[in-house]
């Protein structure tokens, strides 16, 4: 997994490639945590994002409930078999996906 | 069958898929198939790794068998840590909202809505964990 972050007005978009699994998904949750303070909002874009398990969605539940007290955070590009994962868990209905 | 005796550790998982992922390119399963069978295994291993053994460490083992008719893959997981049938648990409420959720138990219930059956027996002190997987794209 590798992660691409960049912040403008405000907004850190960060744009993931690959898996987001048990192994990569403390890589995230760090990278995230630290731009919380610095954005007001935060976009993933999820275009070259291969897989994700539970514990990637663990970390997506948490930024989300940290941005949602500031401006909120976005989901983009999320392809169609990821998206399957996202409405299995019920994780369509929480986050905001574009 | 082909089997892969590992020691139940997270820093192990790499090795884990990396095993099944040879298996299921052998048998020429569908890619979207291959990512729902690494998540079941990632999800299954992980919590063994987790919870099998709390007092220290064990090892697992991991069977991969292909059958041709219907085209079908049965992953079993053998460990012999603390009773745990992961079929007895009661699925996670996925309609309430972002703060009510509860994390716990997503992994399994991420296994059991993705996978066409699973079975679990207890048997000689060890937890035998069964997925089965028609290889086909319904």
């Amino acid at each position: 997994m590798t992660i691409n972050k960049i912040t403008k007005d405000g907004t850190m978009t960060a744009e993931i490639s690959g898996r987001v699994d048990t192994t990569t998904s403390p890589a995230l949750e760090n990278e995230l945590k630290e731009s919380f303070d610095k954005c007001k909002n935060m976009v993933l874009d999820f275009a070259n994002v291969e897989y994700i398990s539970s514990a990637g969605l663990r970390v997506l539940l948490s930024a989300h409930k940290t941005m949602s007290k500031k401006g909120g955070m976005k989901l983009i590009n999320v392809s169609e078999d990821i998206m399957e994962i996202f409405e299995v868990t019920g994780f369509s209905e929480i986050l905001d996906i574009e | 069958m082909k089997e892969l005796k590992t020691e139940a550790l997270k820093e192990n998982l790499p090795e884990v898929i990396a095993f099944l992922d040879e298996q299921l390119e052998a048998a020429d399963c569908p890619m979207k198939l291959q990512m729902k069978l690494d998540i079941a295994v990632e999800e299954i291993f992980v919590n063994i790794a987790n919870y099998a053994y709390p007092d220290g460490t064990g090892t697992v083992v991991m069977q991969v068998e292909m059958l041709s008719d219907p085209p079908t893959v049965e992953i079993t997981f053998i460990d012999s840590g603390v009773p745990y049938d992961p079929l007895a648990k009661p699925d996670p409420d996925i309609t309430l909202s972002a703060n009510e959720r509860q994390i716990g138990g997503l992994g399994i219930f991420m296994v059991k809505k993705s996978m066409d059956d699973m079975k679990y027996q207890y048997l000689d002190g060890k937890n035998i964990l069964t997925l089965i997987k028609r290889l086909v794209i319904t």
